[in-house]
Parts: structure tokens; C-alpha cells; sequence
């Protein structure tokens, strides 16, 4: 009832009552306004196919490089499809790249990590295995892929997530080097605690704030990556229109139709910024440092 | 002579503290931090500023410093005076010329005071840089000086140094060159010798008194131990969460003191005369180390290195509910030989022998049957129970890894929390939500929960206030005598040992120099060494319980 009565006028307000939540009021407003932008954008993304007014894939030659319109409110590309749904569809592939593969490499990560900072006979082996995977630069490695499988998602998340790999590891093992040495790791050993339960009941707890904000600077460079990948035609198929293909084609026209690339690079930087935005109140706000010991 | 009897009543007044208030912020609406204290120090005088943890005692050091942690503790009343200059009217930039020059300050952790990168002579040098104008080669001869007053050997090596090569003796001594280079008329010094050995502790504290009668430094001593006030007080003061409880010439207030609290504190200090023989066992023993050797490193993946030798050849038994101390300093082994006992680590060879059964090279699978008849309680109980877990699921997690129900354990747990004083419902909370000595109970619980043979304690009491230490000793007591528990304690503290232990083992570099009855070990030793540790015990002549000189009954 409460809610029917609230005058659609005053989204402004409902924004405030959002601010007065204590947990919401200790974020300040700058990360705050990446979190809405970067929930628009996921948002946005996720309606695109009943948001975008055409199939982004549709040409209509009589259209080529046109202004923006009534019907076309970004204008169109040099095969006359429409700048406005390329844009938005284009974030979808973009996203599931980046999440797959901050997801991906953080789960396989934490899984070496766990394993290399509590068993020292595998430690030196895993790490210089690490390091290898390390010094593969990940554009290259993407271009490997895709000339051996063609392109696709699947490759482009893989190229993305092999070099990320070795830096969760790093991170991951680093946590658990500390933690094992805690007097408590000792005690549940002396309490005939099994492998298993002490590595994931006792030491893993200890990663996750950590990893969390390097998930999220994982997600911001995997989707710069993917838009690189793209740029550089070593990405997805450019039958699927992500935010680097986008700007990939429209890089020959950029001087005649400089949006092409504004756009689509708009959304992207937009998408980036507010991510580590968050990622660095994550990091505030999860930071053992700050809290206060037995509080 | 037991105690100083200088008289300073004609000294001229160096700090003047009083009815100091330091109040939390006002919207923390709580009771003052410090509240109203005052307290007095002329030229040349020791005084001694004692509590247990959260008294104030160090609130009161920084706001004499200047250094109350910004927007978290205020001045809200009083004066501070050092010699007719009130420090609390001074601006950051003048109080910052203060220090160092007029008053300097030494810590408990030399390691973490000093800067890790930089050489030690250069940091000495740079107070003389920061505060005067003295040309360089004056300034490096000022430092080598200073560096000489506090007895440092082979001074041009040590001037090159970084803070790890040094020993912890020897980087309090820096500490110590540091603080008094500039001849400032009062030294605060808050617990500077609480991280050392006991040897080591006795060389800086009569350093502290040489450079103090050479340079007539009124001195500001901050300690917990009481031992230690004995030693070097000309006054003590006594505080309790935020008040000055009493204050007195050091020989008035051990032999006489006037209130309850000071009392209490004073009779909460463990003897140094062992504890009455218990009657000798009977049977087999329950724990058997034999020929223990642990050397760390080692190896090498071209050419084997040496290693360091932790332990060497220990051998000794303990039976059923007696408690076997293991006492020495840092560096002797003793932790070493705790966790070999507790196959935390795997020694090198020899072997432990556990209810009969060699468990020295056991594997991690091979060993699970036998943990629960050998269980541990650390020193830090900040570290020693997981944070994010309630006390309830630390405490059942033992019993379930054998089989236990869940609610049995549970149940178990309960009544535990009962036998060592807390409440029940303590099950469903987190550590953070106890206090130290709690904490400690709490770790004590889960041991005894898995019903074991043998508990090793390693340094448990150690990191307690004294009050809180005898409570624990005598948990620990109370469940031996109930439970029949094999105790192995491990201490650097020979009144702790003295208290509880019935045989003793002293250690010193791996080697055992000494074994046997505690009375007869502390009472009559035969190794130098552990002769050297007990004339090092400070106020050892004294028996603080009974306000009075030891042996004069």
C-alpha cells in the first residue's frame, strides 16, 4: 500500500530513502553512483533484446552511416544497422566474458593457492608452473586460440583467464601462508581436524575478502581485454557484436562518423570505471587493517 | 640493600601531572579514559607507573608525549607540567622540538620501533639532525659516544648495522642511545623490557639506573611486573582502569600497602618458592621423549648446510597428573621440543612415546588416532581460537572429528564451559566478545574437551595480567586434579614455573642443563646456567603475597 502511494515524481526521494540505510550512508556518494551506474548498465544489458528497437544484425543499405533519427536514436553503422541495439546488445557478450572469466579464474585460482600455501612439498613446483603461465601475455595467447579452435567465447574466456590464473594463485597462496602459521590453524591439526576441513573451513575464510576485490579488478580487465581482443579481430566472431567489435569496424570511419567509437567506448569506460570504483570500496571496506582487533 | 631509599625531597619537580582527565570522544558517552590522575617525578627519580592491561598506564606516557591518537582521545582536563612549561598549552610544532630534546621515550618491541631499512647508527644520528645543528663529524661523535655510555660492544660494527642483525638486547640499548642523545630531562620508558629475556632484562634495567644517576634523567618507568618495580622504584604508582589507586615509596607500598586493589595485585604475583612436593607417582609414564633432536633447515639443494640445532638429545618422562615445566629463554628450544611433542613438527630423530606408542614419525593419517590424547593451549588467546567461528563450534569441532554426535558434543561443550567458569550460553558468541583470561578458558575447554592425556601448555599464561595468570593456574590445577591431565608447561617465567610444576627442565640452546624436582631445582641449583636464571629473576628476595622479605616468616 505504502508503496502504490508514492507519486512517481519523487524518484528523487526514494533515492534519498535508499541513502538514509545506514550500510548504504557509509559508502559515500561517489561509490555509490558507480553502483547505480554499474546496475543500469546490467540492467540495460541484460533487457536488451526487448530494448533494442531493431535486430542488431539487420542491414538496410538505404541507411548507411545516417544521423540519428526517430527510429534509429544512435543512427547507423556503414552496413546501416542500428548503432542504438548494437550497443546495447553488445554489452551482453562484454559482461559474460568478464564474469566468466574473473569467475573462472578466481575459483581456479583459490583451488591452486589453497593448495600450493599449504602443501610445501608442492609449493615450488605449482608456483614455477605459475610463473610460466604468468609470462604469457594474454593477447597473443588469444590470438593463439583463435587460430587453433576459431573464434569464440570459450576461447577468448580462456585466453583471458590463464594469465589471471597465476596472480589469484599468488594472492590466495600469500593468505594461506600467513594464516597456517596462526595458533588456531595448529589447534584444529592438534584436533585431529582432517586436510579438507582445515584447508576449507579454517584457512579459505581467510581469502575471500581479498579476493573479492581481486575479482573485481579481474572483471574490468577481462572485459578491457575481450574489447581489445575484439578491436584486434582476435576476439568473438564478429557476427556477434560486442563493444570492441563494434568499435573495430568503426575505426575506418572514424573521422566521418566519430560516434561509432564513442559509444560503444562510452559504455565500456563507464562499465570499467565504476567497477573499480567498487573495487576499491571493497577494498576499504573489507581491509582487516582498518578493523579494530577484538572489537 | 633491598630497596632504593634516595631521597628526593630537595630535587626540583621535572613532571608534574595533575587531575589529568583523557575522555573518548564526547559521543562515545563513556567513563574517562584516565580520571584525574596525578603524579609527580623530580630530577633523578624512578618512578614506577604499574597496572594490569586497559589501567591507562600508557594513555598517560603518550599524552605526556603529545601523542594521543588524533579525533580518539582528548584532554578534557588537567595539566601536564614538565618543568614549569605546561605541555598541554605547546602547539604540534613545539611539542614536536620537545620531544627528543626534553623528553624521549623507549618501547616495549625495539624490533618495531626502530626502522628495519635503515642503519641504527644512522637513526640515532638523525634525532641529533632533527634537533640541533651540530656539523657531521661532531654529530657521528656524539653517536659513537652515546653508543659507548650504553655499552655496546665493537661500536663501529654495530653504528653499520640494520636492526635484525642486532640482538634484542642490544636493539633496546639502541633504543635506549636513541632516547637519551639529546639529554633529555625525563625518560619514559613503557614496559621496554617486557619483550626480553631475563638475563637481558637485568643488563638494560641496571643500564636504565647508570645512565639515569649519570645524566640525572628523571625516569618514567611503565611496567606490569612487579618483580621488575621491586628492582628499580624509588615511588610507585598504582593504577586501575583509569584511576589512581595509590601511590607510595616503593618499600611502603610492598610492605604495606593501603588499599585493597594494590593488595590484590601484590598477592596475585606467583612465589618464586616452588610449590610442596606431591606425593610421587605411581605407574608407568604417560609421556616418554627420548633422544629428541630437531634441526631446522639443513639440506640444501647442492650442498648440505649445517642447519640449526634446536634441540639436542632431550630426553625426560612425566607421569600420569604431575606437570612437567620446561623452562629458558628465547632461543632455548623449548617451543621446539612442544611441538615436536605435539607433532606439529617432525623431529630429526628419537622418539616420543605416547601411551607406548612411538608417535615421532608417524604419518599426518597415522597420527590421527593418537591427537586426542595430546592436546595444546597457546600463548596468544587473541590467535589461538579461529575469529570467525562461535566458541561453540570450536569446541565441538575435536569430539566430532572422533565420531562424537554433534549434540552430544555439543552438550559436552556446555558443561565445559561451566568447569572452566563461563557462562553456557558463551557457546553461541565469538571470541572477540571475551577477554584475554576468557579466551584462555575457552582454549583450556577445548583441549579438555577431547579428554586427552597429555596437554602441552606453551607459554599459556604468558600473555595474561597477574591476576588473571593465577586464576588460570589454578583452572589448570583444579582440571589436573579432577581429570588426572598430564601437563607439559612451557615457560621463560620461573615463578610461573615455580607455582605449578612439580619437575622442572631447564633448557639453553637445545640442550637440557638441568632436570628434577622443581624444589630442588629452584630452590638448589647445580647448573650455572640455571643459577644465572634465577639470581636474573627480578624482586626475587621478595615475597610480594605476603608483603615481606622471603624467608622472614
Amino acid at each position: 500500500m505504502a508503496m502504490n502511494s508514492v507519486p512517481p515524481a519523487s524518484a528523487m526521494q526514494s533515492v534519498l530513502r535508499l541513502l538514509s540505510i545506514p550500510g548504504l550512508k557509509k559508502l559515500g556518494v561517489g561509490p555509490l553512483l558507480a553502483a547505480l551506474v554499474l546496475l543500469a548498465i546490467v540492467i540495460i544489458t541484460l533487457l536488451s533484446p526487448w530494448l533494442a528497437p531493431h535486430d542488431p544484425l539487420e542491414m538496410q543499405p538505404l541507411l548507411r552511416l545516417k544521423g540519428p533519427m526517430p527510429d534509429y536514436p544512435l543512427g547507423t553503422d556503414p552496413y546501416g544497422r542500428d548503432l542504438y541495439s548494437r550497443v546495447l546488445i553488445g554489452g551482453r557478450v562484454s559482461l559474460l566474458i568478464g564474469i566468466g572469466a574473473a569467475v573462472v579464474s578466481v575459483l581456479i585460482g583459490l583451488l591452486i593457492g589453497l593448495v600450493a600455501g599449504f602443501f610445501r612439498m608442492l609449493d615450488t613446483i605449482i608456483m614455477r608452473i605459475m610463473d610460466s603461465l604468468m609470462a604469457i601475455p594474454s593477447i597473443l595467447l588469444a590470438i593463439a586460440l583463435v587460430a587453433l579452435n576459431g573464434p569464440s567465447i570459450t576461447s577468448v574466456i580462456m585466453a583471458i583467464t590463464i594469465p589471471e590464473i597465476p596472480r589469484v594463485v599468488r594472492l590466495v597462496r600469500s593468505v594461506v601462508l600467513t594464516a597456517r602459521e596462526e595458533p588456531y590453524v595448529e589447534a584444529a591439526q592438534a584436533l585431529g581436524s582432517s586436510m579438507p576441513k582445515i584447508l576449507f573451513q579454517h584457512l579459505m575464510p581467510n581469502t575471500m575478502a581479498p579476493l573479492i576485490v581481486q575479482g573485481t579488478y579481474i572483471l574490468a580487465s577481462a572485459i578491457l581485454t575481450e574489447a581489445i581482443l575484439s578491436f584486434l579481430g582476435a576476439g568473438v566472431s564478429t557476427e556477434i557484436p560486442t563493444w570492441g567489435n563494434i568499435m573495430a569496424e568503426g575505426r575506418q570511419y572514424f573521422r566521418i562518423k566519430p560516434e561509432l567509437i564513442l559509444w560503444p567506448g562510452l559504455m565500456l569506460s563507464l562499465c570499467i570505471l565504476s567497477i573499480n570504483l567498487l573495487g576499491d570500496t571493497a577494498r576499504d571496506m573489507l581491509d582487516p587493517r582498518l578493523k579494530k582487533r577484538g572489537e | 640493600m633491598l630497596f632504593k631509599t634516595r631521597n628526593f625531597d630537595d630535587a626540583k619537580t621535572v613532571l608534574d601531572i595533575s587531575d589529568l582527565v583523557v575522555s573518548l570522544p564526547p559521543a562515545a558517552k563513556a567513563k574517562p579514559v584516565l580520571n584525574g590522575i596525578s603524579l609527580t617525578i623530580r630530577q633523578g627519580e624512578t618512578v614506577c607507573l604499574v597496572g594490569e592491561s586497559g589501567s591507562g598506564k600508557s594513555v598517560t606516557s603518550l599524552a605526556v608525549m603529545g601523542l594521543l591518537p588524533k579525533d580518539a582521545l582528548f584532554v578534557t582536563g588537567g595539566s601536564i607540567s614538565l618543568s614549569g612549561t605546561d605541555l598541554l598549552a605547546q602547539s604540534p610544532g613545539a611539542m614536536q622540538d620537545m620531544r627528543a630534546r626534553r623528553v624521549a621515550m623507549i618501547f616495549q618491541e625495539p624490533m618495531t620501533a626502530l626502522n628495519p631499512v635503515l642503519r641504527v647508527g644512522e637513526q640515532i644520528e638523525e634525532v641529533l639532525e632533527s634537533h640541533t645543528k651540530l656539523p657531521a663529524d661532531e654529530r657521528r661523535r656524539r653517536v659513537i659516544d652515546i653508543m659507548e655510555q650504553v655499552h655496546l660492544p665493537d661500536v663501529e660494527r654495530v653504528y653499520r648495522s640494520y636492526p635484525h642483525q642486532l640482538s634484542g638486547g642490544q636493539r633496546q640499548r639502541i633504543m635506549i642511545a636513541m632516547a637519551l642523545v639529546l639529554e633529555p630531562e625525563l625518560l619514559i620508558a613503557d614496559e621496554p623490557t617486557t619483550a626480553l629475556d631475563v638475563t637481558t632484562q637485568k643488563q638494560i634495567l641496571s643500564l636504565i639506573a647508570e645512565l639515569q644517576e649519570k645524566h640525572g634523567t628523571a625516569v618514567l618507568f611503565i611496567t606490569h611486573d612487579m618483580g621488575v618495580v621491586a628492582e628499580i622504584a624509588d615511588s610507585v604508582y598504582v593504577m586501575n582502569h583509569g584511576d589512581m589507586v595509590e601511590h607510595a615509596p616503593i618499600e611502603t607500598l610492598l610492605r604495606d600497602p593501603k588499599k585493597d586493589y594494590t593488595r590484590k595485585l601484590l598477592a596475585a604475583v606467583p612465589s618464586l618458592t616452588p610449590r610442596a612436593a606431591r606425593p610421587a607417582p605411581g605407574g608407568d609414564p604417560v609421556l616418554r621423549v627420548e633422544q629428541l633432536n630437531m634441526v631446522y633447515g639443513g639440506g640444501g639443494l647442492f650442498k648440505r648446510h649445517p642447519g640449526t640445532h634446536a634441540a639436542k638429545a632431550v630426553t625426560f618422562d612425566v607421569a600420569r597428573g604431575r606437570t612437567l615445566g620446561i623452562v629458558g629463554e628465547s632461543g632455548s628450544g623449548k617451543s621446539t621440543v612442544a611441538r615436536c611433542i605435539m607433532r606439529l613438527i617432525q623431529p630429526t630423530s628419537g622418539a616420543i612415546r605416547l601411551r607406548d606408542s612411538d608417535i615421532a614419525q608417524l604419518t599426518r593419517k597415522q597420527l590421527k588416532p593418537h591427537r586426542q590424547h595430546l592436546q595444546v593451549v597457546f600463548q596468544d588467546p587473541f590467535r589461538s581460537l579461529n575469529p570467525r567461528w562461535t566458541v561453540g563450534r570450536s569446541l565441538v569441532e575435536g569430539p566430532v572429528n572422533y565420531g562424537q554426535s554433534p549434540a552430544a558434543a555439543r552438550e559436552r561443550a556446555a558443561e565445559l564451559m561451566e568447569i572452566v567458569g563461563l557462562p553456557r550460553d558463551s557457546l553461541d558468541r565469538y571470541p572477540h566478545q571475551f577477554s584475554g583470561g576468557q579466551r584462555q578458558r575457552i582454549a583450556i575447554a577445548r583441549a579438555v574437551a577431547m579428554e586427552p592425556d597429555v596437554l602441552v601448555a606453551d607459554e599459556a599464561v604468558s600473555a595474561l595480567d597477574v591476576s588473571v595468570q593465577a586464576q588460570v593456574l589454578d583452572l589448570l590445577d583444579e582440571l589436573q586434579e579432577k581429570l588426572g591431565i598430564t601437563i607439559v608447561f612451557i615457560t621463560h617465567d620461573l615463578r610461573v614455573a615455580a607455582q605449578i610444576c612439580d619437575d622442572v627442565l631447564v633448557m639453553q640452546r637445545g640442550v637440557v642443563v638441568e632436570q628434577g624436582a622443581a624444589a630442588d631445582v629452584l630452590a638448589n641449583p647445580q647448573h650455572d646456567y640455571t643459577r644465572s636464571l634465577i639470581e636474573a629473576a627480578p624482586g626475587r628476595s621478595w615475597d610480594f603475597a605476603n608483603f615481606r622479605e622471603l624467608g622472614a616468616a
